[in-house]
């Protein structure tokens, strides 16, 4: 049921400050895309939320609608879609994604 | 069915008439492309609004028949 899975990733990127949509896991990215993702995230050293898409066809289909965006990966800010991994790297290079993500916990 | 370069600069005027579409081929395997959209319209939005236009010019084929698109966008200077 789309609703369901639509509620399901809506209480997910509202729950968590910084949430990474990815192909795999931090540890086991499954996608180019999604592993730059990951370096940068782990390279300003916030702490984040991941959800392997892999893991949840539902998921993997109802985040593409969530945000109105095509691929994965996709990172949410604040509750707030942020971009896939060109932005994120856009956003990195340009000192903005260090700047959004500044008021959020570090990873241990 | 991996597309062709033209294509998809062809879809992306289709949709975006003022835009200057560079694309470089990172793969040689018609499915890994970078795209660089350059368009007056851009004006004003945000990155993601501003890739959202262009992955709705290529009609829903981002994702599907065309894997990866490294996109950058940029309003003329």
């Amino acid at each position: 049921m789309t609703e369901d899975v639509q509620a399901r990733i809506d209480a997910v990127v509202k729950n968590n400050p910084v949430v990474l949509f990815m192909k795999g896991s931090p540890l086991f990215p499954q996608c180019g895309f999604s592993s730059r993702a990951v370096a940068i995230l782990q390279h300003l050293g916030v702490a984040f939320e991941s959800v392997d898409v892999l893991q949840d066809q539902g998921v993997r289909q109802g985040i593409k609608a969530y945000s109105d965006w095509p691929t994965i990966p996709q990172l949410y800010v604040g509750g707030e879609f942020v971009g896939g991994s060109d932005i994120m790297m856009e956003m990195y290079e340009s000192g903005e994604l260090a700047e959004l993500v500044q008021g959020y916990a570090k990873a241990e | 069915m991996p597309m062709a370069a033209d294509d998809i600069a062809a879809l992306i005027r289709e949709g975006i008439p003022d835009a200057a579409v560079e694309i470089t081929d990172l793969a040689g395997d018609g499915d890994h492309y970078a795209a660089r959209v350059t368009s007056a319209s851009f004006a004003g939005m945000t990155r993601v609004k501003q890739h959202q236009a262009v992955y709705a010019a290529l009609g829903g084929r981002m994702g599907g028949v065309l894997h990866a698109l490294q996109l950058t966008t940029a309003v003329p200077k």
